[in-house]
């Protein structure tokens, strides 16, 4: 584990392909969805939360959110098990359209914090999203 | 891909930042500023859609003896000047071609609004039921502006110069609008007090800006889509296609049998003597969660439908959502659930409009 995921310090964000972001501290990641994929989606009316204990793939379905007019999974960015999620979000589920990158959807013990390297850093996510 | 067609007030929905979708050929905003502030703008104030993607056709003749009364469900020798009437285009089998309005301008002269990815479709069905008079579509050189909600009139007031308060619902005016020649009608697909205005390419940006000006907030086809649905009305390629009948979409009533003879009226009868196969029902899913076109509809773990609208409604505050059923495996007392590819969502049977 390299000395940048130390508690304390900024967390940086990394991103995904599939628009989470994830903030690591420890092997604690902090995952929500990017102000880009929520502003895709537009309203957000819905948000499926898995059950604390839940074990999370790397790359496959993890949760679940639905605007008025589209649906989408949320991918787990990383492999582990689910520790916390935002329970806030069943019945305000529009906190996410107030603030993407400041709202958190679930957490997620991490059995190999070294996956966390091989996400999109800030610039390549924001290059990624402009060629979309 | 074919390139996508643009509205006279494309440039005005790149100004407005909208997000644009191909939409049946044309490239239109789905949304400008979120779908649901622009559905409770319609619902509470007033909203402005681009519905220039829409045909109009203008027919100019003998409406009596040409054979254009045939072509539809609605009577157009019945029909008075400066009333239009929601109708069908059927084929032979009954089937919906199309919904339309038309609209009577005088005793020689029709307007017909048809649906966007319909327009080649109807004006060749339509034309060939006539035997004089001349038939034209003239929808490349038309715009069509919906202002709807309940301060739509108190806006447009500002802009007409005849009491908007002589148009009953379905009846329209031939007047002038900002200098130009244009058609206010008293119509919509929102369910709210509102307009439909048809003015000339030139005109329209202008008369966009304005309406703005004076208070409406535009809205896209999300917002279009969502306010219809809460009203339970049909949208073509969803509920209705050349394999469903009126009767089946449940929306029989607007089919005038009486008076004249139209394309598919003896298939229609005849369905009306043997019952219908499937039909239309509205359901809730009493929770956030939306239907959505296409979802399988379960009952005692048989398949015996499938969704065709559906979406989360924010003056309902559930999904709600239109689907065929099978009559002969429907059980009106059974639980109903949609079946997707994560699980299954109950939902209950209910009335329209969802939005009473």
């Amino acid at each position: 584990m390299g000395s940048a995921h130390k508690k304390g310090e900024i967390k940086m964000k990394k991103y995904t392909n599939e628009h989470e972001w994830v903030e690591l501290d420890g092997d604690t990641a902090t995952i929500g969805l990017s102000a880009y994929a929520i502003n895709e989606l537009g309203d957000i009316t819905f948000v499926e939360l898995p059950q604390i204990g839940q074990e999370a793939t790397k790359g496959e379905s993890i949760a679940f959110i639905e605007s008025v007019k589209a649906a989408s999974d949320i991918y787990a960015p990383l492999s582990g098990e689910v520790v916390e999620i935002n329970e806030g979000l069943e019945n305000a589920p529009e906190l996410l359209n107030e603030d993407a990158q400041g709202t958190w959807i679930i957490k997620i013990k991490v059995s190999d914090v070294g996956e966390f390297d091989t996400l999109l850093d800030e610039n390549a996510y924001s290059t990624y999203t402009s060629s979309l | 891909m074919e390139k996508l067609q643009r509205t006279a007030l494309f440039s005005k929905h790149k100004e407005l930042n909208a997000k644009n979708v191909g939409f049946c050929g044309w490239e239109m905003p789905v949304q400008y500023e979120g779908v649901i502030k622009e559905h409770d703008a319609c619902r509470n104030a007033a909203a402005l859609f681009d519905i220039s993607h829409m045909g109009e056709f203008f027919y100019e003749g003998d409406i009596v003896n040409s054979g254009i009364n045939n072509a539809t469900t609605t009577d157009f020798v019945k029909l008075p000047v400066g009333k239009c009437k929601y109708g069908f285009l059927l084929n032979e089998q009954g089937g919906v071609i199309d919904d339309l309005i038309v609209y009577k301008l005088d005793d020689t002269h029709l307007m017909f609004v048809v649906n966007a990815a319909r327009i080649d479709v109807d004006f060749k069905q339509i034309k060939s039921h006539i035997k004089s008079g001349t038939f034209q579509n003239r929808s490349n050189q038309t715009s069509k502006i919906d202002i709807q909600g309940p301060k739509s009139k108190e806006i447009l007031q500002t802009l007409v110069s005849f009491d908007l308060n002589e148009l009953k619902f379905f009846g329209f005016k031939q007047t002038t609008l900002l200098d130009t020649q244009a058609i206010v009608s008293r119509t919509g697909y929102t369910g709210e007090l509102g307009y439909e205005l048809y003015v000339d390419n030139d005109t329209a940006p202008i008369l966009w800006d304005k309406l703005i000006e004076l208070g409406a907030v535009p809205a896209g086809l999300g917002a279009r889509d969502v306010l219809r649905l809460e009203k339970g009305y049909s949208l073509y390629g969803h509920e209705l296609d050349e394999q469903t009948t009126p009767a089946e979409a449940g929306i029989d009533m607007f089919v005038q049998y009486k008076s004249h003879d139209f394309t598919g009226k003896e298939a229609l009868l005849k369905q009306k003597e043997e019952g219908i196969s499937k039909v239309i029902i509205p359901f809730t899913t009493n929770s956030k969660r939306a239907p959505r076109n296409g979802f399988d509809i379960y009952q005692n773990d048989k398949k015996i439908g499938i969704v065709t609208s559906g979406t989360y409604a924010p003056s309902v505050g559930s999904g709600i959502g239109l689907g065929f059923v099978d009559l002969k495996l429907y059980d009106e007392n059974a639980q109903l659930e949609l079946r997707t590819s994560r699980g299954s969502i109950p939902i209950y049977k209910a009335t329209l409009p969802f939005l009473k």
